[in-house]
């Protein structure tokens, strides 16, 4: 079984090319991403781990997926997910939210 | 004025209903209205009655208007325009004071707005076109019982439309046998599923069993998947205490959506809507009946003022059109409709049939549905024209499927992710979306069944509500 929450889940594995073109678009328009990771997977678990705070400062999407990597490297048995956050009046929520690692 | 008082017929413009001098007040609701008067009835005249019948006045004079400040009570047509290309139409636009309505009661608003003057003998049709709902009005209004961003952070889907469809056919099937395609529909990839309109609780099925049938292929789904999933239950039904009682059961179970046709009735809408934000359940509302009279130009309403009054009266979803698919939807207009729901702040603009600006002050916004004769070779337009914030809903396009229900369900959400993924890399999908489809294609069997099933399926009929002025694109 497959878990399939997220933007991306129904698509083959996103390569780190791939990531970075989203990471990109996340940053250009001025989104936080954010790197979270859970061993729990069930719908309405919202709390994930946060692999630190989320990156408001990181504007290079090479430096944020340096950052996706290394949390992959750290805990390549849970599930790990992006996330880009709009703080936009009116919105002030996640504008986007994709796995980029599933338990070996 | 000497003459204001002398017993007789009413004429309107005399009586102080048509005023060109006057500035409405930031606290005026503000309508526009499509006037064909009769032959031989000036537009000035035809305006006036018009604020006259929608306000203070009846057909003679009476004295007793002087037993109040009539002339803070009369609607007051403020502007005449004629109507491009069509010498028998004018837009008449006509301001009324905050306090001719109830706070926070659509079926008072609606009852002053679109009461007796729609049957008004000297016009020979009326149609209501936009609404301004001054913000003074619009906070005495519960607004989206939670609105989209709430619905997101629910459901936990970010960044893409979501996917829905209605099961089908929509009348005969046992509890046993629509649980069945639920689950189907759920596992292989929507979000939602729908009952529709007409299925409330007939001899072949009835809601219990319906309800308790799909709750248990939302779970089933949930399970499998690791995602949030739902079936909007139907509890449209004869009676308030009957439609609470389906409600509070479909909450029992653990439903997160139910859903209302517009055929309820506005009072009933609001009601709804506040037992959608006191027992947090998603509430969807069917449009069943709106096209009787949105859809003909010169008489009726605007299908963009109901979607402001939905707005208002509290409900999370409302089909609002899709463009491509089967059902009456001209482009502009749809995109006026769905900025009317979306947007917190709307200017007038005349390419999308919005007369007035419209100032939300943070209601949430409502989330469209597009539905109707909508198939996954077109995401691509589906996800140009509608943007991100709506629901897309392949009913035939995904029980359809040569492959089954499942794969029906894979296929749109196939196309959709590759769509979404295409976008945000920056590629231009209004222009390469065929390749992109294609591309995704040749690694999913069911998208590829999909595309050679509907590829070609188009549905080109000319609108017939469409906005007045079309400006070419320089």
């Amino acid at each position: 079984m497959r878990i399939t929450q997220g933007t991306f889940s129904y698509l083959p594995d996103l390569t780190d090319e791939e990531i970075a073109l989203q990471l990109g678009y996340a940053l250009g328009n001025g989104w936080a991403v954010s790197v979270e990771f859970t061993g729990d997977p069930r719908p309405r678990n919202n709390l994930w781990d946060m692999w630190g705070l989320p990156m408001f400062d990181m504007h290079d999407p090479a430096g944020a997926l340096l950052e996706v990597n290394r949390c992959r490297e750290a805990y390549p048995d849970r599930y790990i997910r992006v996330s880009a956050y709009d703080s936009r009046h009116g919105r002030q929520t996640t504008a986007l939210s994709f796995l980029v690692n599933w338990p070996q | 004025m000497t003459q204001r008082w002398d017993a007789g017929v009413l004429q309107y413009a005399e009586m102080g209903y048509w005023q060109p001098d006057y500035e409405p007040k930031p606290t005026d609701v503000l309508a526009a209205f499509r006037v064909t008067p009769q032959p031989g009835v000036p537009p000035e005249e035809a305006g006036a009655a018009v604020a006259g019948e929608s306000s203070t006045a009846t057909w003679t004079v009476v004295w007793t208007d002087r037993l109040t400040a009539y002339e803070h009570y009369q609607g007051k047509c403020y502007r005449i325009d004629p109507v491009p290309g069509n010498p028998e139409q004018y837009i008449a636009y006509i301001a009324y004071d905050l306090d001719l309505f109830e706070e926070g009661s659509i079926a008072n608003l609606s009852s002053s707005i679109i009461g007796n003057v729609f049957g008004f003998k000297a016009l020979k049709a009326l149609r209501l076109e936009d609404m301004r709902i001054p913000p003074h009005y619009a906070k005495t209004f519960q607004g989206p019982a939670h609105g989209i961003v709430m619905e997101r952070e629910y459901l936990n889907k970010f960044g893409r439309p979501l996917l829905g469809a209605t099961v089908k056919p929509k009348l005969g099937l046992s509890a046993r046998n629509y649980g069945r395609v639920v689950y189907e529909a759920l596992r292989g990839g929507l979000d939602f599923t729908k009952d529709d309109e007409n299925i409330n609780s007939q001899p072949f099925m009835r809601w219990r069993d319906r309800f308790l049938h799909c709750r248990e292929a939302v779970g089933k789904a949930e399970a499998e998947t690791g995602e949030v999933k739902g079936h909007y239950l139907n509890v449209t039904a004869a009676t308030m205490e009957d439609m609470y009682e389906r409600a509070d059961f479909a909450k029992e179970i653990g439903g997160i959506i139910v859903m209302i046709d517009l055929t309820v009735g506005y009072t009933a809408i609001q009601s709804m809507a506040k037992w959608a934000r006191r027992n947090g359940v998603l509430l969807h509302l069917h449009r069943a009946g709106h096209s009787t009279y949105t859809r003909q130009k010169t008489h009726g309403v605007s299908f963009r003022v109901i979607a402001k009054w939905m707005r208002l009266a509290g409900v999370d979803h409302i089909h609002a059109g899709t463009v491509v698919g089967k059902l009456e939807g001209d482009p502009a207009s749809v995109r006026g409709y769905y900025e009317t729901l979306r947007c917190d702040k709307a200017d007038p603009d005349p390419r999308y049939g919005l007369y007035f600006e419209q100032d939300w002050v943070s209601t949430p916004g409502v989330m469209p549905v597009a539905s109707g004769g909508i198939h996954a070779g077109q995401m691509h337009e589906l996800l140009d024209l509608l943007g991100e914030d709506v629901i897309l809903q392949f009913g035939g396009g995904t029980i359809g499927h040569p492959l089954g229900i499942a794969a029906g369900a894979t296929a749109n959400r196939v196309a959709l992710e590759a769509m979404v993924k295409a976008r945000n890399e920056g590629r231009d999908i209004a222009v390469e979306g065929p390749a992109i489809l294609r591309a995704a294609a040749n690694r999913s069997r069911e998208l590829d069944m999909a595309l050679s099933t509907w590829g070609d399926v188009t549905f080109s009929y000319e609108s017939t509500d469409t906005p007045d002025l079309m400006v070419t694109p320089s």
